[in-house]
């Protein structure tokens, strides 16, 4: 990546510094959000320098709620609705992790078929998730195609989803023991026809999007984060493992029965804007992949869910489990006292993680890249606020 | 692992305990830069996960808890290496991690105004998750009560 230095020389041969003043008077100060479209709920203040950017300063907290203070309030079931709200698309995997953890703190043993229905809810809101990304991603480069198409494919996974388990977004499925209820009659077919659908529109997505060369003059080559930057800022999920970094929770660390899935981690080694967008839309098709594999080892019957005491609580300890939600590893510390309610419940998400690396990316690049660059990042303004 | 580092360091680490793939150990604030610098560069761990504070008001003592990963040693994946240090609640102050893991700078940040603990040598100890007209105590101290409960 050329220099922000390089790059003001670079425009100053073109003739493009109109205003010849001190540097202070030269540079612009645009705020970005919180009620802006292009951003979602999250404020960053940018500088500007013509068509550059050279300084970017985020600003979180307008959708702060303070989840964790909350979670201190409230008995280990009685925390499971508010705390999917942080993501309300992907609230099968942000209720997991913590499901993990509060089983380590009290010992509970899920049963295997409960462990594969909530692996199974859990991809499912994968692609719920990702779908509205990638259809945020089309509508802010211009490609209104690639609003309409994710945005109507994403019903199909809210219906599945509806029917397991009662509710279109914000299930409360996952729960420590297992899931709340068995799956409805017939859903194995269903979800395997409509998996094997979405698998054929995968294609055509990427002819329309990832192949146009439109998308592509936007984003191959722009904000390259590299490898080694990419380790040191600490990004995770689709940033990292865009960056080279073949690192997938399910593989690094496997929870319930991922251990039995075949899948690989997918990555790529450029590092640009496409890589971050791409490395999603690869994730989406894995994923298709194991959800076949889960409903095909799945067990025909049994329980799904652990007896719990009224007011589930263990021995005083802590636990910190981890899972690989829609925007990279999401983990949950909590510590416990011994009663059943939480000492303190840290929530560690992608988002929160992953936005250190905004300031890096977006100095030196054109503002016009702004929106390519920012929604490549992942970033869900509210879960990073929790 | 935890062998290593109490080798290296002796007895001014306190190995808090040892689970499967999960590690906590304790030190003296004073040690903090130079235990996570030997982690980084001898053992591997790269990049911070997530830095968590947690009040203790009968003891007096905030503790800090770093959760460190790799994602350069493929056999450290799925380990997470927890570094705490333990600081006076009533003048918490802690030197900051930043200049050894640079993906700690919005954590400590959200630690400082959710705990009130001071990280010396942190660029920006200020207002981050919270409103800017916030004119109550750090919220996520015991004492600090959810209004009506």
């Amino acid at each position: 990546m050329t220099s922000v230095e390089d790059k003001f020389e670079e425009s100053k041969k073109l003739g493009l510094q109109i205003v010849k003043e001190s540097e202070e008077d030269r540079l612009m100060t645009l705020s970005v959000g919180p009620q802006h479209p292009g951003s979602g709920h999250f404020r960053f203040t940018i500088k500007v320098d013509g068509d550059y950017i050279v300084y970017c300063d985020p600003d979180p907290g307008y959708v702060h709620r303070g989840e964790e203070k909350m979670c201190e309030y409230r008995n280990v079931i009685q925390n499971i609705p508010h705390l999917e709200r942080p993501v309300i698309h992907d609230s099968s995997n942000i209720t997991y992790s913590y499901s993990l953890a509060v089983e380590e703190l009290v010992g509970i043993e899920v049963p295997r078929r409960g462990q594969f229905i909530r692996a199974i809810a859990s991809e499912l809101n994968r692609q719920v998730y990702t779908l509205y990304w990638l259809a945020i991603y089309g509508i802010f480069l211009g490609h209104s195609t690639m609003f309409m198409w994710p945005m109507g494919d994403r019903e199909l996974f809210i219906d599945l989803l509806e029917a397991l388990t009662g509710a279109r977004v914000t299930h409360a499925y996952n729960i420590p023991g297992g899931v709340r209820n068995d799956m409805p009659d017939g859903f194995k077919d269903r979800c395997m026809r409509q998996v094997r659908y979405f698998e054929k529109r995968l294609k055509e997505y990427e002819d329309i999007f990832y192949n146009n060369p439109l998308f592509r003059q936007r984003t191959e080559g722009v904000a390259v984060l590299s490898k080694e930057d990419a380790i040191k800022l600490g990004v995770t999920g689709s940033v990292v493992r865009a960056s080279g970094i073949p690192y997938d929770i399910r593989k690094a660390e496997p929870y319930d029965i991922y251990n039995e899935i075949d899948f690989k981690v997918q990555y790529m080694k450029t590092g640009d804007c496409f890589a971050r967008s791409y490395v999603p839309f690869l994730d989406m098709k894995e994923s298709c992949h194991i959800i076949e594999q889960l409903l095909d080892k799945m067990p025909q019957s049994g329980e799904v869910r652990a007896k719990l005491q009224p007011n589930p609580k263990g021995p005083p300890g802590e636990a910190y489990r981890r899972v690989e939600s829609g925007r990279g590893a999401l983990g949950y510390y909590i510590v416990s006292d011994g009663t059943p309610k939480p000492y303190r419940v840290k929530i560690s998400v992608g988002s929160f993680r992953n936005m250190l690396a905004l300031p890096y990316l977006l100095v030196g690049q054109k503002l016009a890249d702004m929106p390519a660059v920012y929604w490549s990042l992942n970033y869900w303004p509210v879960e990073a606020d929790r | 692992m935890a062998d290593q580092v109490k080798k290296r360091f002796g007895e001014s680490i306190k190995v808090v305990f040892i689970k499967p793939l999960r590690i906590k150990i304790q030190v003296d604030p004073k040690d903090t830069v130079e235990v996570a610098t030997f982690l980084r560069d001898t053992m591997g761990f790269d990049h911070a996960e997530s830095v968590a504070g947690t009040d203790y008001p009968k003891e007096n003592q905030i503790e800090v808890i770093y959760h460190l990963g790799s994602y350069t040693r493929e056999d450290l994946a799925a380990h997470v290496f927890s570094l705490t240090t333990r600081t006076n609640r009533d003048d918490a102050h802690l030197p900051t991690l930043i200049n050894v893991y640079k993906s700690v700078e919005y954590h400590e940040r959200e630690t400082f105004e959710m705990l009130g603990v001071y990280f010396e040598g942190h660029p920006r100890n200020d207002r981050f998750l919270l409103p800017e007209d916030w004119a109550d105590i750090p919220p996520l101290r015991k004492d600090f009560r959810i209004k009506g409960r």
